[in-house]
């Protein structure tokens, strides 16, 4: 398949630069595949599983927040948090899944907490499916 | 020479020798927390001019749609997140950043979100309404924390309690040189709308849409750029005030050697002239 470039950007850094053949993110509307050629495109990021095909090798990583824009075949994927799944932390996933499951649980839990608690077992559930999936 | 005892200048050099001792040590572990807040500095510039050229090339399209981030609700009340240090020892570092903010913020009713214990501890002398507190250490504040802060801002400007918010930080433009800036976060300025270039680019579901999403993690990753500057600003500040406290201190060590060899031949020169005049 025809390589693109692609960049994936992170407030850590920069986590991939080079040439890949398909990128699929999840997208707030669902999830997007993209190939070489694509036409411009930009969209806000969901939380999700992304899947980047390189040399013919499939990579996963959780991919959380932030937007993914294709301008002139040029692909920046720039997520707040974007990990490999073999860079994902299992014990700290275990722990703010247990977390996140005692504030729901808690009765006495304000709305905020409770928000909060169900973006974090979110980020935690797709942590643990890529990280499964490796 | 007569007057100064040989030993009152001893014990001020081994005074001068220990100052010179922990502005050294100081100066060291600045220079090395430098090297780590620089390659953070670095670190998250990509991510921030990715976002910042997507957000002007949706503003600059041209298309006309009226997102509330744009507009001026007319209330004449500011907010300034203001981000300074948490120690002293910095040079002007702290004192710089704080009173370009107080001056910026003179003619405005203003309300301020410190960050860290310098620009706390001011903000309270100065009658100012303060946000929170909650951000009493600028080397604690996380990512995460920026994407709070973010979203509380932009959350407090959409209700209109503001009707402006400035970020106040210091750039680090090299190891030696460091500018306090003020910075204007909201509302963004609309320039003026360019040929529509970026016609041919797919904003899904819109761009309305598009822009409300981007618009909190661009303001998060701008906090974070500029907490990252700002403590690489700090500790520079820092390692300069330190290096030319060392310096002082050598100076000194060195002029105080000379004053206590002079005293000392002046008292071999008296004790020989007596002995001499003695016999």
């Amino acid at each position: 398949m025809t390589p693109f470039s692609l960049k994936i950007v992170t407030p850590d850094g920069i986590k991939y630069d080079g040439q890949a053949e398909e990128l699929i993110v999840r997208t707030t509307t669902g999830d997007v595949g993209i190939l070489a050629g694509h036409l411009g495109m930009v969209a806000p990021l969901g939380m999700g599983r992304a899947t980047v095909i390189i040399d013919g090798q499939k990579r996963y990583a959780a991919c959380i927040g932030g937007m993914v824009a294709v301008v002139n075949g040029r692909v920046d994927l720039v997520p707040t948090s974007f990990e490999w799944a073999q860079d994902i932390d299992i014990d700290r996933t275990e722990r703010s899944y247990q977390r996140a499951q005692q504030t729901l649980n808690d009765k006495n839990a304000s709305d905020t907490d409770i928000r909060l608690a169900k973006a974090r077992l979110h980020r935690a559930l797709v942590r643990r499916n890529v990280a499964s999936s490796k | 020479m007569a007057g100064v005892s040989t030993k009152d200048i001893k014990n001020r050099i081994r005074s001068m020798e220990s100052t010179r001792q922990i502005t050294k040590a100081m100066e060291m572990v600045a220079a090395s927390k430098l090297r780590h807040a620089q390659a953070q500095v670095s670190a998250s510039r990509p991510y921030f001019e990715i976002l910042y050229s997507t957000i002007s090339q949706i503003v600059e399209s041209g298309n006309d749609f009226s997102s509330p981030y744009l507009q001026r609700k007319g209330t004449g009340k500011a907010l300034y997140v203001v981000i300074a240090g948490d120690r002293g020892l910095a040079g002007g570092y702290n004192s710089n950043i704080l009173k370009l903010t107080q001056s910026h913020a003179a003619e405005k009713e203003a309300a301020v979100l410190p960050i860290g214990k310098k620009a706390v501890d001011y903000f309270r002398t100065k009658n100012l309404p303060v946000v929170t507190e909650q951000y009493l250490e600028a080397a604690d504040v996380s990512i995460g924390d920026c994407f709070s802060i973010a979203k509380l801002i932009s959350s407090a400007f959409l209700k209109g309690e503001y009707e402006e918010i400035f970020v106040a930080y210091t750039g680090f433009v090299s190891v030696l040189s460091q500018s306090p800036t003020v910075l204007q976060l909201l509302p963004l300025e609309r320039k003026a709308p360019a040929k529509s270039a970026a016609a041919d680019i797919i904003y899904e579901p819109d761009q309305e849409a598009v822009f409300e999403a981007i618009i909190p993690e661009y303001l998060g990753g701008l906090l974070y750029g500029a907490l990252c500057e700002s403590r690489a600003s700090e500790q520079a500040a820092r390692r300069t005030a330190m290096d030319s406290a060392t310096q002082n201190a050598e100076d000194m060590i060195a002029d105080l050697s000379l004053k206590f060899n002079q005293a000392r031949q002046a008292a071999i020169t008296q004790e020989i002239t007596e002995i001499v005049a003695g016999s």
